[in-house]
């Protein structure tokens, strides 16, 4: 068995485990939400690493196909009559759809023509929801219903606390797959060379597509579980803001690794949460950590910490 | 059988003709080589026959089809396959998956059985892996496969690149400087890496400043000067010539070789 196949298994193992294990920990239901919205952030972070960390093209409007995810499951139900687990697929149609039709342009550009595309679009979504209110509830947002099946309704924090660890798992396992494939390597090779990728065959138009689309889908299945767990969405979730915080969850955790946007997403969920304690200096702080942690593990925590315990390891 | 001609390409870029009505053709199991002072318009012309530049006049053919204005991709396709003299390496990666890379189009890619890694991708990556590592032997790298590209010396990378050049079985290959930063034993193995490339039948166009490999490896040496074909022959009538010796040392130069 090759060592980056065992290495695949062990991550996974870890993680379903911690999912497991954590909540033997938990004194309150407060513990099992703040840990439910770790598992929704770090999903869409893992799906944002696929096309920043393995394909190397950035997106600063990836909060847009999450505000579609969430409203989907918000107006579904709500104006059309779905049940929300068929809107939550229609919102994730929508959003790959949306990824392919604007991504054919803009993926053209590079670097920072291609962030301010991307950003163009994340803020053209933001904009659609706040104006049609009519349909969105406009900047005051608008409920959501339950998610039901067959007859069984999801409610309570331990509830989603399963939800979302299991599809996070899941999500997880299908971007550990695609690393070692013909698809991933594209993906790799033509973030490191375009011009020796496509010399080499590879379609770089059609994967760096690819790549969006799949960023995309994550995004919006995310945003149609917290939205859904939440009972509620405003446009706040399709904002530029929300798209800096995931960009941010997967340079922090480590650009291409997979396990780094999971720790980025958590670092950027409990942070806060923890720094209430200091009152007002919260947001000074949490903003020191995120600077002095790219200034000292400028590859981000997870592949810094792994190279120095695998140096600890030699010696 | 010809493999890969070029006629009359010329390119300007802002008025400069950086290449000028340069012709060539090479044939299966063949090695010509392209040689003359920096800014000869060498790489130019790779760059242009490869599909990276969009020749202003002139044609390419392919095994016997016009391809002028392909895509590289669409060129890798039909047997194309190429190394860069700057390199061009993917640093992320292995030595191994880097060769990889090279034989994409000799997978079946499918995006869905990726994400889910069917047993069908598992097999397939296991045969691509084998495939990688016995051409890594070729060049003499087996034993780096599992190292980052990144962290090899400039001459593994150069290795590396024939041997993802050649992991996509092409018809013709371009050859930019491979020996370039290559102490001399190491140039002695790109002179049997490039004959037994030629020996399999591979069409084989080098560029490259290193006289003697060129000397002792080419059937037919082109010589280039600004842009333009200044002769083309064997090694030895490439080498006699007088108007090749000025060219690379100048009139002066010429002389004072001619007498020594």
């Amino acid at each position: 068995m090759p060592a980056w196949l065992g290495h695949r298994s062990l991550t996974l193992i870890v993680l379903a485990a911690i999912v497991v294990l954590l909540p033997l920990g938990f004194p309150s239901s407060y513990y099992f939400r703040v840990a439910s919205l770790v598992w929704v952030s770090a999903f869409a972070a893992v799906g944002l690493n696929i096309l920043m960390g393995q394909a190397g093209q950035v997106s600063l409007g990836h909060a847009g196909f999450f505000g579609i995810g969430a409203y989907a499951v918000a107006i579904g139900p709500a104006h059309v009559g779905l049940p929300s687990w068929g809107a939550l697929l229609i919102g994730a149609v929508i959003s790959a759809a949306l990824a392919w039709l604007v991504g054919r342009p803009i993926l053209r550009l590079k670097g920072h023509y291609l962030a301010i595309a991307t950003l163009g679009l994340g803020v053209l979504v933001a904009l659609v929801i706040t104006t049609e209110s009519r349909w969105t509830g406009g900047p005051d947002g608008m409920s959501v219903a339950k998610l039901s099946l067959l007859g069984w309704r999801a409610t309570g924090s331990s509830t989603w606390y399963w939800i979302t660890g299991g599809v996070l798992v899941a999500g997880t396992w299908i971007a550990l797959n695609l690393g070692e494939t013909p698809t991933g390597r594209a993906f790799r090779a033509l973030h490191d060379s375009e011009v020796a990728a496509r010399v080499a065959g590879v379609d770089v138009a059609r994967f760096k597509l690819q790549a969006f689309v799949i960023a995309a889908v994550y995004a919006s299945l995310a945003g149609s579980m917290l939205a859904m767990m939440n009972g509620f969405v405003n446009p706040d979730q399709a904002g530029f803001l929300h798209s800096v915080e995931l960009v941010t969850m997967v340079v922090l955790g480590g650009l291409g690794s997979v396990v780094g946007s999971i720790v980025g997403a958590a670092m950027l969920i409990t942070l806060p949460q923890v720094l209430t304690v200091f009152q007002e200096y919260e947001h000074l702080l949490l903003g020191l950590i995120i600077i002095v942690s790219m200034i000292f593990m400028r590859d981000g925590i997870v592949p810094t910490v792994s190279r120095w315990l695998a140096g600890r390891v030699r010696t | 059988m010809t493999i890969l001609t070029a006629s009359n390409i010329g390119i300007s870029f802002g008025g400069i003709k950086a290449v000028d009505d340069v012709s060539f053709s090479v044939d299966a199991g063949r090695i010509l080589s392209i040689i003359g002072p920096n800014g000869a318009g060498k790489t130019t012309l790779f760059n242009v026959v490869s599909g990276l530049y969009v020749a202003d006049r002139g044609h390419v053919e392919l095994m016997g089809e016009d391809v002028t204005g392909c895509a590289p991709e669409a060129l890798a396709a039909l047997g194309l396959s190429r190394t860069f003299q700057n390199l061009q390496i993917f640093q992320r990666m292995t030595a191994a998956e880097n060769v990889m890379v090279g034989r994409h189009l000799r997978e079946r890619c499918h995006l869905l059985s990726d994400l889910f890694r069917l047993p069908s991708v598992t097999r397939q990556n296991r045969a691509t892996r084998e495939a990688a590592l016995a051409l890594l032997d070729e060049v003499g790298l087996r034993r780096r496969a599992d190292q980052l590209a990144g962290s090899l010396p400039y001459g593994a990378c150069k290795r590396i690149e024939i041997a993802r050049a050649l992991a996509a079985e092409p018809r013709v290959l371009l050859l930019d400087e491979p020996a370039a930063g290559c102490n001399s034993v190491e140039t002695e193995e790109i002179d049997h890496l490039v004959r037994r490339v030629a020996n399999k039948g591979i069409a084989v166009v080098l560029v490259e400043h290193d006289m003697k490999l060129v000397m002792k490896v080419s059937d037919r040496v082109l010589v280039l000067e600004r842009g333009r074909p200044l002769t083309e022959g064997t090694p030895r009538e490439v080498r006699d010539n007088p108007a090749v010796l000025e060219a690379y040392l100048g009139k002066h130069g010429a002389r004072g070789a001619a007498r020594a």
